[in-house]
């Protein structure tokens, strides 16, 4: 039925409103609609579906990851994909004993599973589990599973014959919290956390404490980094805004010029510029500023990662900035100056509030931006200039421990999630302006 | 500081402008503003006006001379130290302020305590029938709400003089003519100074005590209303004020006050000689359309007319006719009762005095 059927009909009937051919008027305007609604989401589902596939669902399996880990629980055999419950008894013993200390029939179940893992060539795995928790635990494993023939009842002293260790409270507190696939226990790690023998909550080592100080640093360098792209951006943009535009398009090229280089290349060049036998080390060497043996080191540490971030991220300051300050009238400072306040008085109270939501918008940008970032402070940031992200890319290239890399990345994301609802209660997201 | 005359309250002296240093904006400006005196800078957009308003208000220095205010000399005195009331082209209400803060703005700068300022708000408001608005956002007013607003703030603060950018160029025909009668009626009953920029010239004329009619960096004429409409001293006046008829030719005779001009068709009539030069310069006559009469007896100045158009307009008939070979001379017969009938193509005959016809110099 066509819209023009539809409404042929209004201005004869005036009680009860119905088309040509009789339908209630609100029916065939709700099919009229719903039809176009139809075709406007099949154009939109292409979009949706790769949303889904590959942004919505890979964070969803990291979620996931974070508290769910089968090392101990499953056996995914590679070559031919069949999965195998392991450490059944074991397991079993753990659910019926809860908070007991070992006693023989646990070490029973243990001998009884370690002869599975012997035939499924599993020890290692189970090991691995173990020891992201309990140090030195995965060549108990593989020894006690290539002895697992030999072993004869009384389990308690045969298994404890192969290994001392094997009577370690915490190992079996580990074993506990590992015998289900669901753990909170990844996150406790990120949080610099482990369970003692009693299962209780405490501190890990001192030494061991690197993520809270991590998320601290990685907090702090961010908010740094935000803090000098905003005093850096704010006289750029408002030089971009204020000038004609023929100049002003000219220089924006020049703010716009790092966006069309890698960001390898960029971080690289800081390099070349600022290591100790670099650009600016060298120029101030030989002008005499500077001895030769005092040449001050700006990679490679904290200062690196602060000054190639600060560069990288400050077009994404820069640009939301100047959108917010192009439209503002020079005729409204004009106007605070002629109703008496000074210059600073129009500045603070006049312009500057208007470019609030351009700050906002920028801030938040650079500041998530580097919040997660990884390759800059990959490449020059040292031993202190590493942020949580590399830690997390430890864990997921070098460790293999992904659930300790999810549960972290979790957090961040967490915390991410947190400021910006802040800043939604501070400042309101409606007064974001991107451009 | 000697006492200044009431007439000598902004006093532009030997004023000079350039921004490029190649060309000047404003070439030598002289004027002289009076204490409660409402005075409209008129012009074609870039014949200087408005940088002779920023000038004043101070967000442009003079390149050459002096501006003095109340007989003090401003050109060093910072915009927010001078005191002076500006309304701006598209009101420059802070979007961020709600009706009340804005208003409250010029007040707080300087110093007011609270309950003197919201005393002050409120009369302010009161003052331009917007009482109710105090709590609203400028974005939430209406075009012709906002204008009021953005004069109430320039004159909450009681400044001697007022300066207004064209502050009716966004409004509707309607609500501009109503603003224009509101101005006014404040500008009488506070008894302040206007400087009033525009280049709409019935705004001028409606508003005025006197018009500067700018062109080219120079006031043309200095006059009010009235003697601006029917006493153009230069042709640009004449054709910038109002509807005119310009016959060209050159002066053959001069005797009194009356020239004698032949025109460039060979025919010749008689014209009030204002600013025409010497005989045998070129001239051009101007001569306003409802002051010639058609189908007149013979009078002075009679020539033949072929009626070319006629636009009825119903208080009056437009005609436009071929007068001394002039294809655009405009008459309007007023459509009174027993006037003449013309019809296209038709000829007739026009004529007018010589006092209404005023021989300006040829530019």
């Amino acid at each position: 039925m066509s819209d023009a059927a539809v409404f042929s009909d209004i201005t004869t009937q005036t009680d009860s409103l119905t088309t040509a051919d009789g339908r209630p008027l609100k029916a065939a305007l709700a099919a009229a609609q719903a039809r176009a609604r139809r075709r406007a989401f099949f154009l939109v589902l292409p979009l949706l579906a790769f949303v889904l596939l590959t942004f919505v669902a890979p964070i969803g399996q990291m979620l996931h990851r974070s508290v769910h880990n089968p090392g101990f629980t499953e056996h995914h055999d590679i070559a031919s994909g069949a999965k195998t419950p392991i450490m059944v008894n074991l397991r079993q013993w753990f659910d019926d004993n809860a908070d007991a200390a070992p006693d023989e029939t646990a070490y029973a179940a243990l001998a009884a599973d370690l002869l599975v893992l012997r035939d499924l060539k599993a020890a290692g795995n189970v090991g691995t589990r173990i020891n992201y928790e309990r140090a030195g635990s995965r060549s108990l494993f593989t020894k006690a599973a290539r002895n697992a023939k030999k072993l004869e009842p009384p389990y308690t002293e045969a298994i404890l014959d192969l290994d001392e260790d094997w009577g370690d409270p915490a190992l079996w507190q580990v074993m506990r919290g590992a015998s289900s696939a669901y753990t909170l226990n990844f996150y406790l790690a990120a949080i610099d956390k482990t369970r003692d023998a009693g299962g209780n909550v405490v501190a890990v080592d001192e030494v061991r404490q690197v993520y809270v100080k991590l998320f601290l640093r990685t907090l702090f360098l961010s908010l740094l980094i935000t803090v000098l792209c905003f005093v850096l951006a704010f006289p750029i943009a408002h030089l971009l805004a204020t000038l004609p535009l023929r100049y002003s398009n000219l220089l924006m090229i020049f703010v716009l010029l790092p966006f069309w280089t890698s960001l390898l290349v960029r971080t690289t060049s800081w390099i070349v510029l600022l290591q100790s036998e670099g650009v600016l080390n060298d120029a101030m060497v030989a002008t005499g500023i500077l001895a030769d043996e005092n040449r001050i080191q700006m990679m490679y540490n904290q200062a690196g990662t602060i000054i190639a971030m600060t560069h990288i991220l400050l077009p994404f300051m820069v640009l939301p900035l100047y959108s917010v300050m192009r439209p503002i009238d020079k005729s409204y400072v004009r106007a605070a100056r002629s109703l008496g306040a000074t210059s600073w008085t129009a500045f603070r109270r006049i312009y500057f509030p208007q470019t609030v939501p351009g700050i906002g918008a920028g801030a938040l940008l650079v500041f998530i931006l580097a919040v997660g970032y990884y390759i800059t402070p990959a490449l020059v940031g040292g031993a202190d200039g590493q942020l949580i992200s590399n830690f997390i890319a430890y864990h997921m290239t070098k460790s293999l421990n992904w659930s300790l890399a999810a549960a972290l990345a979790a957090i961040l994301l967490g915390g991410i999630l947190i400021l910006y609802w802040l800043y939604d209660q501070l400042v309101g997201i409606d007064n974001l302006k991107l451009g | 500081m000697t006492a200044v005359s009431e007439q000598d309250f902004v006093v532009f002296d030997h004023v000079q402008k350039s921004y490029d240093g190649e060309t000047l904006v404003v070439k030598d400006l002289n004027l002289s503003i009076g204490k409660g005196e409402f005075l409209t800078m008129l012009g074609p957009s870039g014949s200087g006006k408005t940088t002779c308003l920023m000038m004043l208000a101070g967000f442009e220095t003079a390149t050459h001379g002096e501006i003095l205010l109340d007989g003090n000399p401003i050109n060093n005195i910072p915009p927010h130290k001078r005191g002076i009331g500006m309304v701006f082209q598209n009101y420059a209400l802070f979007p961020h302020m709600s009706v009340a803060e804005n208003l409250a703005f010029p007040l707080e700068v300087r110093g007011w305590g609270k309950s003197e300022r919201e005393d002050k708000v409120k009369r302010a408001l009161d003052m331009v029938q917007m009482g109710d608005f105090g709590g609203r956002r400028p974005a939430q007013l209406s075009g012709g709400q906002q204008q009021r607003i953005a004069l109430a703030r320039a004159l909450v603060f009681d400044p001697a003089l007022v300066l207004m950018d064209e502050p009716l160029g966004a409004l509707d025909k309607q609500l501009r003519e109503h603003m224009q009668y509101e101005i006014k009626h404040l500008h009488e009953s506070l008894g302040i100074t206007v400087v009033y920029v525009t280049h709409d010239q019935s705004e001028a004329l409606t508003m005025s005590d006197r018009v500067a009619v700018f062109d080219d960096g120079r006031i043309q004429q200095l006059a009010p209303p009235s003697a601006l409409y029917e006493q153009p001293m230069n042709s640009f006046v004449a054709q910038f004020i109002g509807e005119n008829n310009k016959l060209s030719g050159k002066v053959k005779a001069l005797d009194g006050d009356i020239a004698t001009v032949e025109l460039d068709n060979g025919a010749s009539c008689t014209a009030l000689a204002v600013n025409c030069g010497a005989v045998g310069s070129p001239t051009l006559i101007s001569v306003r359309p409802e002051r010639v009469s058609v189908a007149a007896a013979d009078g002075p100045n009679t020539t033949e007319a072929q009626v070319k158009e006629l636009i009825y307009l119903g208080d009056h008939i437009r005609c436009r006719l071929n007068v001394h070979g002039n294809d655009e001379f405009i008459v309007k017969v007023p459509n009174a009762a027993g006037h003449s009938h013309l019809t296209v193509g038709e000829t007739t005959r026009v004529s007018w005095l010589a006092e209404d016809a005023r021989a300006l110099d040829a530019a």
